[in-house]
């Protein structure tokens, strides 16, 4: 492995865990070759005919799907903190002495912290997906012994379609499903109103098993993963914590400064005149955005406007514009809150839409270069507009990338963010990590002043004159590092720990593993 | 083994440290640092600190820092508030005042919000002016906790020179009595202007007060003038409220204080009001006697806007000109509700504008369609219109623009 210098001027390594591995080279620069991967053809002759594929425990469906030593393990679920199934599979093939498994969640959260232990005995040989809390910092200390790989959610769809990732069984957790292994997110004491991440497990996998605590008769309907692709469907007494499902993200913030800086946001999107009658909008479920949506609610309602359609993650903030009909549709991905969830089954235009639909850029069409209005996060953003959300100034790797590659390709980025968060700059001379080009990123929003993008004149001339606080991204920079102190740069060592991969699989940047500090 | 320890830690604090300063016989200084931005401050953290402990003459001594992020002028004041309890140095470490800070205050400016912070906890300081209250009170009085009011003294002096207020009236809540006048050293010769002086029964309260600061500057030279601001906290000072609003030329506010009068009174609160009309009145003629702005109490809970909102209007009603505030969501609420709304402004603009033009025309009776208006409407109405044009509501020359 040597490392090369990617297009972003970012040292990456040019293999990926004794795979070659392509350097990013400039948006829209890099052209796939080849054919999709295709999973095995099966034969219903080794199916059952009265299509009952239940079996008692995910043991014996794991068993029965080959499981061993080196396999692609990968998992979807809307459970979020509250999921009681990927765990299970490695306890369960830790006791069978299998080893150097690969993890592919669709995202991994704090309750996964047990896998820890899989790790360190060998069971996992390494993840590729979101790290947070201390499996991000068990990674970011160079302890998992291979190379993490982080993709977006549109790029884990891109991964697994391109065949850059070979999955050999995908566990998805289901709210319902039938016999036959037809599932969807409503319904059931675990309900997560959509599963809209399941789609390339369960078509691309070789073996597919669904675990499912509610088993209801066939149809169920609709489906979100077809019977047809599916092996073996598992009941079990529980697969969540229905208390811990519902994100605890999908809270207004309560934090005064915040909601200044959503409060200069809509104010923002109203005189840039992007906010209008028929925009398309999405934003997230922090707390900063949730308060964002509220503002621009109360701008439809006095303007009568209506948004055309907004893309979820939904909120309930989101399905009161739906029912207010100050939206046309909501395509959802994952619903946040249980209104969310509660809309998906009773609003015919709250429509379960995948992500795999909607970001994967090797596709006939993004659906996120639609969106007018893009509300996003990030850790670091630099001087060059330069977004970081995995990894903290500090090295360390403490987020995943989520959708937020998938959905820099909107037509306007915005993203607000406060100056600094403690005494931590957010604007900085240069992110930590490099997670999205600045040519991508048109607004930074702050509670010391907007900054446009200079790329983006269009912007910049929509806006003048209009009372609003506009600043230069060095003027934020100067300003954060007035008020803070100039911040020493992450120590870390050369050892590549996590490779951060672009929408079309190129290489964007890589972690480094931090050294050792103590607080 | 003397030690102390200043500032605060603790899961929801932030940008805040906490010291504990143990001085020693010999060994020199020594550091200990737990801090969440370790990697990026560390080293900062460390030489700051041993540059203050220099700067004190502390030469042999343990520091264990728990740090939530504290930026330097924090750092200054609690390690400053440590050395102090321990040993008797008159030495001061002050912060660079920055070039944002040097802005001067008149009698007349707008007093519709005013935003409390509790003076030792710092992690509200920064950015409390970018919500634009007209002015922000760093308060050494009843916020913080008896056996924190040394350090809160030097916290907020160091705040005075290193944060920006955005333009925001800077003022400085003293407490009462003896220890009152010994902040006023402490923070007078930071352009601090306005004090308010709480619990005010009298005029003799308010003179000492006046005293003590003209004292203070005319030791430092200073010139601008220091206004003051009175609280009327209680029955005996209700009583007393024209003399004390009287008591000096520096006097420009006069505020009711709910909370303790009620308590005095022996009464609830409540949101209504009536246990209180007597003194809010009381307040407002005797400073409208006085020619001062009367301001009336906090509105307490944070997360009734409405309600907040009705207070304003009837407060506003009753002759009040601001109010204060102790979340910031408050002040947009209180600026809207104090400020005239288009239908009085637009009453207004109609009643002066019948009034130039009956005097233009040589006629002594001012008339609006077949409605007779009085010179104390007229008066009223130019009132109305000179406060739209101060907050922008209209432009100087709407008249013209109206003739258009």
């Amino acid at each position: 492995m040597k490392m090369v210098n990617n297009a972003a001027g970012r040292m990456v390594p040019d293999e990926i865990n004794g795979m070659e591995a392509v350097p990013f080279k400039g948006i829209g620069k890099h052209r796939p070759a080849g054919r999709k991967h295709a999973p095995p053809i099966p034969t219903c002759i080794d199916y059952p005919e009265d299509n009952n594929k239940v079996i008692s425990s995910l043991a014996e469906a794991l068993e029965r799907c080959g499981l061993k030593d080196g396999m692609t393990i990968s998992t979807h679920h809307h459970l979020r903190d509250g999921d009681l199934v990927s765990n299970q599979i490695f306890r369960i093939a830790s006791e069978k002495g299998i080893r150097d498994l690969v993890w592919l969640p669709s995202a991994s959260f704090p309750c996964n912290d047990p896998v820890i232990e899989y790790l360190e005995n060998g069971t996992i040989n390494r993840i590729e997906g979101s790290m947070n809390g201390p499996l991000g910092m068990f990674v970011s200390e160079g302890k998992m012994k291979g190379m993490a790989v982080l993709r977006s959610h549109g790029g884990r769809v891109q991964a697994i379609q391109d065949g850059e990732v070979k999955i050999d069984i995908a566990v998805l957790a289901a709210p319902a499903a039938d016999a036959f292994g037809n599932a969807k997110g409503t319904g059931g004491p675990s309900a997560t109103g959509v599963l809209g991440y399941a789609k390339p497990d369960y078509l691309y996998a070789d073996k597919v098993i669904v675990v499912t605590d509610n088993l209801i008769d066939l149809p169920c309907f609709p489906m979100e993963i077809e019977g047809n692709y599916v092996d073996f469907v598992v009941v079990v007494d529980k697969i969540g914590i229905p208390e811990k499902i519902v994100s605890g993200t999908t809270q207004i913030t309560k934090s005064p400064d915040r909601l200044l800086i959503a409060e200069l946001t809509a104010l923002f999107l109203e005189r840039s005149g992007l906010l209008r009658n028929g925009a398309t909008m999405q934003a997230g479920a922090g707390g900063t955005s949730l308060a964002i949506a509220v503002f621009v609610h109360e701008m439809l309602r006095k303007k009568g406007w209506k948004l055309s359609f907004g893309f979820g993650g939904s909120t309930k903030y989101m399905v009161k514009m739906l029912e207010e009909g100050h939206m046309g549709a909501i395509l959802d991905a994952q619903a946040f809150d249980l209104d969310a969830v509660k809309s998906v089954e009773q609003n015919l235009n709250h429509i379960p839409y995948p992500v795999f639909n909607a970001y994967n850029y090797h596709s006939k069409g993004n659906l996120t270069t639609m969106m007018d209005i893009m509300i996003l996060g990030a850790t670091e953003i630099d001087t060059t507009f330069n977004g970081n959300v995995v990894t903290h100034s500090d090295g360390l790797l403490l987020h995943g990338i989520g959708g937020w590659q998938n959905c820099l390709h909107a037509r306007n980025v915005i993203i607000p963010v406060p100056l600094f968060r403690d005494r931590i700059p957010v604007i900085v001379d240069r992110v930590t990590t490099l997670c999205g080009p600045g040519e991508l990123i048109d607004v930074i929003i702050t509670e010391r002043g907007i900054a446009i993008n200079p790329r983006r004149q269009d912007l910049l001339d929509s806006v003048k004159g209009k009372g609003l606080p506009l600043v230069t991204i060095e003027e934020l920079k100067e300003t954060a590092e007035k008020l803070c102190g100039k911040p020493e740069k992450a120590s870390v060592d050369e050892r590549v720990v996590a490779a951060i991969k672009w929408v079309d699989g190129t290489v964007i940047d890589a972690v480094r593993k931090v050294k050792k500090q103590t607080n | 083994m003397k030690q102390a320890t200043t500032g605060n830690a603790g899961p929801k604090v932030r940008s805040d440290i906490e010291i504990t300063l143990i001085i020693t016989d010999n060994g020199g200084v020594d550091l200990e640092i737990k801090s969440k931005v370790k990697s990026m401050y560390g080293t900062a953290i460390e030489k700051q600190c041993r540059e203050l402990l220099h700067h004190f003459g502390v030469k042999n001594a343990r520091l264990i820092l728990n740090d939530s992020g504290a930026l330097p002028f924090v750092i200054a004041a609690r390690v400053e508030a440590a050395v102090r309890a321990l040993t008797a140095t008159e030495v001061s470490f002050m912060p660079e005042m920055i070039a944002e800070n040097r802005y001067l205050s008149s009698r007349e400016r707008f007093r519709f919000s005013r935003l409390y912070l509790p003076g030792n906890s710092p992690g509200m300081f920064l950015n409390a002016g970018l919500h634009s209250p007209d002015g922000i009170i760093l308060d050494l009085e009843d916020s913080v906790a008896p056996d924190r009011k040394d350090e809160a003294r030097i916290l907020v002096r160091n705040a005075l020179r290193a944060v920006n207020f955005y333009g925001a009236e800077r003022m400085v809540r003293i407490n009462q009595g003896e220890r009152g006048l010994e902040d006023l050293e402490y923070v007078i010769p930071h352009n601090v202007h306005l004090v308010l002086i709480p619990k005010c029964e009298n005029a003799q309260t308010v003179i000492r007060v006046d005293e003590k600061i003209r004292a203070i500057k005319k030791a430092a030279g200073q010139t601008e003038e220091v206004f003051l601001m009175p609280i009327i906290e209680s029955a005996a000072g209700v009583e007393k409220a024209y003399e004390t609003a009287t008591a000096s030329s520096s006097v420009v506010a006069m505020a009711i204080g709910l909370e303790d009068y009620t308590a005095d009174l022996g009464v609830q609160r409540t949101k209504e009001g009536s246990e209180s009309l007597y003194a809010r009145s009381r307040i407002v003629v005797a400073a409208k006697a006085a020619g001062i702005q009367p301001i009336d109490s906090v509105f307490s809970d944070v997360g009734d806007m409405e309600g907040l909102l009705a207070n304003v209007i009837s407060s506003k009603a009753m002759g009040f000109e601001g109010m204060g505030c102790i979340h910031p969501r408050q002040i947009a609420v209180i600026r809207h509700g104090f400020s005239p709304s288009d239908d009085e402004t637009e009453r207004a603009k109609k009643i002066v504008l019948a009034y130039r033009d009956a005097l233009a025309r040589g006629l002594g009776v001012v008339a609006l369609g077949s409605k007779m208006i009085d010179p104390p409407v007229v008066a009223r109405a130019e009132k109305t219109i000179m406060l739209a044009v101060r907050l922008g509501l209209l432009p100087e020359d709407w008249a013209e623009a109206e003739a258009k």
